[in-house]
């Protein structure tokens, strides 16, 4: 297992854009770029094959784990992915004969594998089957986030565990038991009906979404290293649920929305570890490649003339920001306007919060105060509601009770770079 | 591949002629397609009597061995060839019945 956990830590490290291995005799490369580009096949593939998602993701460990092994004192094979489906394969019928459970397991296998034999890793859509059994709704969100992240994303328990700040042991049995309910209640390994493909997909995207938020929202100085790799995990996992759905508009919003939100990843905190709200960034320091990409998701859906979807319309929303060079040249009333769609498809007092936030700057801070106080009582209980109020109060001259507002919000909050912040806008007042 | 598939209520009472009628018609449509195994319906947790016969004597005691807000009201066991069709027939057999179901694979 140590040498699985090498070639994970070669991966999260130098995930995308590793050398292609034709062309060098880095192993360490090449196992990275095949852990990046291969280990979800190799689940899905095994997965399939042998109808047991346990036997196939200790068969691609223990694969990968021998290529961590081989591949630097005998070279790396010609054809890296074939090799290690090949490998991992021959380690899942060793176990299954190991455990002389061969034919219950192949029996078991049977039931899931309806389809003809097909060469192991040929067919493309096996990882999207994979990505909907994780997601499954029969299953709690936190497991479908460790098991998408194990099986698609290839991390170890131990860094899943690390970045959700729970024990080895409590990730590892949120893990088995997920597994086991799958196994057990016969949780199906395909892809979902047309007409049950929507909302499935939107249940796949919201576990994605969760996975970058948890490593987007808790970026501070004393979290976890980790916790930015997932909004990479999260970004590439979405990279190829786009691969394989390339038609569905709100997995090209999801995904143009974590570009977008990714490029001002380094401008959000400041060098004291303080955040930095989105008006007061250094611009120059966003990552214009991210953006240009984002930006051409974002046509690329306006184009399509459907109707777009929650996530596209908060993509479009971070365009319209990440499209002005100045704050002072954002164009508001295109924010509000976005932001009305939104409320519309998603009527929750979070969303109208953040559209009181764009209208402070088109109608003025009056006005939008009167719509965040509306919301006084579904939000009491969140602090990004009583810090919007405190910054309206603020700019409105009201500094007592922008103080009591920053105090509340201060009580509420948990993060330690919004906690820097709304401290020094707190002390600020007069 | 079997399911228990439990009704769960917190009202007590029997089903309503309506429900009553949905739940008929929702049985006839299982056996058609072979979903069908068993179905009852239960007298509430009031009339229960547990038994408890592991040490010398059977003790006999009165009420339901788990109190609780909600409760087991009636029952179907379902075949079906994995979660995602029986969660599809439990959608339509809670719509008749007008309550909530527990979806459990038999072992």
């Amino acid at each position: 297992m140590n040498a699985a956990n090498a070639a994970n830590t070669a991966n999260t490290v130098n995930a995308p854009g590793a050398p292609d291995p034709s062309d060098t005799t880095d192993a360490a490369a090449a196992l990275a770029r095949a852990h990046s580009e291969d280990w979800a096949r190799v689940v899905a593939a095994l997965a399939k094959r042998f109808g047991d998602l346990d036997v196939a993701e200790e068969a691609a460990a223990e694969a990968f784990a021998t290529a961590v092994e081989r591949w630097p004192a005998h070279g790396v094979p010609p054809n890296p992915g074939a090799w290690l489906t090949t490998t991992a394969h021959n380690k899942a019928v060793d176990r299954l004969r190991r455990e002389s459970k061969r034919d219950q397991k192949h029996k078991e296998a049977q039931m899931w594998n309806d389809a003809p034999q097909e060469p192991v890793g040929v067919v493309e859509d096996e990882r999207l089957r994979l990505i909907f059994t994780c997601a499954h709704p029969a299953l709690a969100m936190d497991a479908r986030v460790a098991l998408t992240l194990r099986m698609l994303g290839g991390l170890t328990v131990a860094e899943i565990a690390r970045a959700f700040l729970v024990t080895e042991a409590a990730m590892g049995r949120r893990i088995t038991r997920a597994k086991s309910k799958i196994k057990v209640a016969r949780i199906p390994y395909r892809v979902p009906a047309a007409e049950d493909l929507p909302r499935r997909v939107s249940g796949v995207l919201a576990v994605l979404f969760l996975v970058f938020n948890e490593g987007y929202l808790a970026t501070g100085p004393d979290t976890d290293p980790l916790r930015p790799a997932l909004t990479a995990e999260a970004i590439r996992l979405t990279r190829l649920i786009r691969t394989l759905l390339p038609h569905d508009g709100e997995v090209t919003g999801l995904l143009a929305l974590m570009l977008l939100t990714e490029a001002r990843q380094k401008a959000r905190v400041s060098a004291t570890g303080e955040l930095v709200t989105l008006g007061e960034q250094d611009r120059g320091s966003w990552d214009a490649a991210l953006i240009a990409e984002g930006h051409r998701l974002v046509r690329e859906r306006l184009d399509s003339g459907a109707a777009p979807g929650r996530y596209q319309l908060l993509a479009a929303i971070n365009a319209v920001h990440t499209s002005a060079r100045d704050v002072r040249d954002t164009d508001w009333s295109q924010v509000v306007a976005l932001y009305d769609q939104l409320v519309r498809v998603d009527p929750s007092p979070v969303v109208a919060l953040n559209r009181a936030i764009a209208v402070a700057e088109l109608d003025g801070p009056d006005v939008a105060l009167a719509a965040v106080d509306r919301l006084s009582e579904q939000l009491a209980g969140y602090h990004l509601f009583h810090a919007t109020r405190a910054d309206l109060l603020r700019r409105l001259g009201r500094s007592e009770e922008a103080r009591a507002a920053y105090d509340r919000a201060l009580e509420l909050a948990g993060n330690p770079g919004e906690i820097a912040h709304l401290t020094r806008r707190r002390d600020q007042l007069n | 591949m079997q399911y228990l598939v439990s009704v769960i209520t917190d009202q007590p009472g029997l089903a309503t002629p309506e429900e009553q009628a949905a739940i008929t018609a929702f049985n006839t449509r299982l056996k058609a397609d072979g979903n069908w195994v068993f179905a009852a319906g239960l007298a509430g947790p009031d009339l229960s009597t547990v038994i408890d016969n592991r040490g010398a004597d059977a003790v006999v005691t009165d009420g339901p061995f788990l109190e609780s807000k909600e409760f087991l009201i009636g029952f179907w066991v379902m075949e079906a060839p994995d979660l995602d069709a029986v969660l599809e027939l439990a959608a339509a057999g809670s719509k008749a019945c007008n309550r909530k179901l527990e979806v459990r694979p038999i072992l």
